[in-house]
């Protein structure tokens, strides 16, 4: 274990894990745009900058990156940390002057208005998305495309993407709510992906439940799990679990 | 296309991903341009997402998605340069060529790009034609010099 300070407070923490770890374990809240426990650490938003004294130099770096490190000390909420985060969140701000998360992030800072303007985006390019479509999905449709300014989160040529499984994990994992997955009838749409696929119906209630391309993604990779649980929506595949396990002769009750 | 050539581009690096950049080049050296059907063979071959091409491809101003021309027009937009006037001799070619900068000439065989300094500032105003340089480039010159390229 590794002892450092956060705050004047004693804190241990396990070998490479990071500051942002060690301070929520202690119930420190340091706050994060794009960061998530499930996803490698980015560093994009730079919302979660810390002041870090070591050795009598202080310097500022991004929590959720920097490991932690023995008899450092660490401030998440100094002057010079203060004066960071608040610039940080303006510039946000001034990206994404309608996002609700940003707002809220940049009135705790103090800041009503941004002195910049820029085009109105919902996208902070935090690539929590790219991400999990990599490392948790595995198909990698979308990616940072350009550089600069022209930076931008797409598809490749911007067409609909011949490997998006229309699974909504960026949806749900988008901290601005700029991403956003949309069920019409039979069809799964992500207009930002220029993703539509047609939904597999459930072989008992007839509702249309997942995108045909997710389920034949997910069969091939456990097909031991029979045919039947892909035909069917997840609430009457408990429905069915469960009448299975009451009309089980209790004494010999299997859980399947 | 010829997926063979780029079959032996991409065998050339052993399939790897970290040569992603060098097989990328020889592409573009290839057709002066990344074609698409190229980069989807090499997204077989290497087996890498396709995001992961065009996250490099469209990251480094060398790459172009678009067909170039057969000579690619560099026109120095420098600190030295623009002091030159260079910006004379880039509006001069635009009228020669009837293209825009950043574009390409219908019969394929000019594109014509900014550069950002060339580094022989003494040279100023600069423009380089495939690997040509040309130093202290005159309006009147400009002329001359594009009709030495085919």
């Amino acid at each position: 274990m590794i002892k450092l300070t956060i705050d004047n407070r004693e804190v241990e923490a396990r070998e490479g894990a990071t500051i942002l770890e060690a301070a929520r374990k202690v119930g420190i809240e340091i706050p994060t745009l794009c960061y998530h426990q499930a996803l490698t650490a980015y560093g994009a938003c730079r919302v979660c900058t810390v002041e870090i004294i070591r050795k009598e130099w202080s310097r500022l770096s991004t929590a959720c990156t920097y490991p932690v490190q023995k008899g450092i000390e660490v401030k998440t909420n100094s002057e010079k940390v203060k004066r960071a985060r608040k610039m940080i969140l303006e510039m946000l701000l001034a990206r994404c002057p309608n996002v609700k998360k940003i707002k809220d992030l940049a009135r705790d800072m103090g800041i009503e208005k941004p002195r910049f303007e820029l085009d109105n985006e919902e996208c902070i390019l935090c690539g929590l998305c790219v991400r999990v479509c990599e490392e948790i999905v595995g198909v990698s449709a979308i990616a940072f495309f350009n550089r600069g300014t022209e930076r931008e989160v797409n598809t490749p040529y911007e067409i609909n993407s011949d490997v998006c499984l229309g699974c909504g994990a960026c949806a749900v994992v988008c901290p601005t709510e700029a991403i956003k997955a949309e069920d019409i009838k039979e069809i799964r749409k992500i207009p930002l992906w220029h993703t539509e696929l047609k939904k597999r119906k459930c072989r008992l209630c007839g509702e249309f439940f997942a995108p045909e391309v997710e389920i034949d993604f997910l069969k091939k990779k456990d097909a031991r799990l029979g045919e039947e649980i892909f035909e069917t929506c997840p609430s009457c595949r408990k429905k069915e679990l469960g009448n299975k396990i009451l009309y089980t002769n209790s004494r010999r009750r299997k859980y399947v | 296309m010829d997926l063979e050539v780029i079959d032996k581009i991409a065998d050339r690096y052993k399939r790897k991903e970290s040569a992603l950049i060098g097989i990328l080049q020889d592409i573009q050296a290839q057709y002066n341009y990344l074609p698409k059907e190229a980069l989807l063979h090499i997204r077989e071959r290497l087996s890498i997402p396709l995001t992961h091409i065009l996250g490099v491809a469209t990251f480094y101003n060398i790459f172009t998605l678009k067909p170039r021309g057969r000579h690619l027009i560099n026109v120095c937009m420098g600190t030295a340069c623009h002091v030159k006037g260079v910006v004379r001799i880039l509006e001069k070619i635009e009228r020669e060529l009837g293209i825009k900068t950043g574009e390409t000439t219908a019969d394929l065989r000019f594109s014509l790009e900014p550069i950002r300094c060339l580094g022989c500032c003494s040279l100023a105003p600069v423009v380089k034609i495939d690997g040509d340089i040309y130093g202290k480039v005159k309006q009147e010159k400009v002329s001359r010099i594009l009709k030495k390229y085919e």
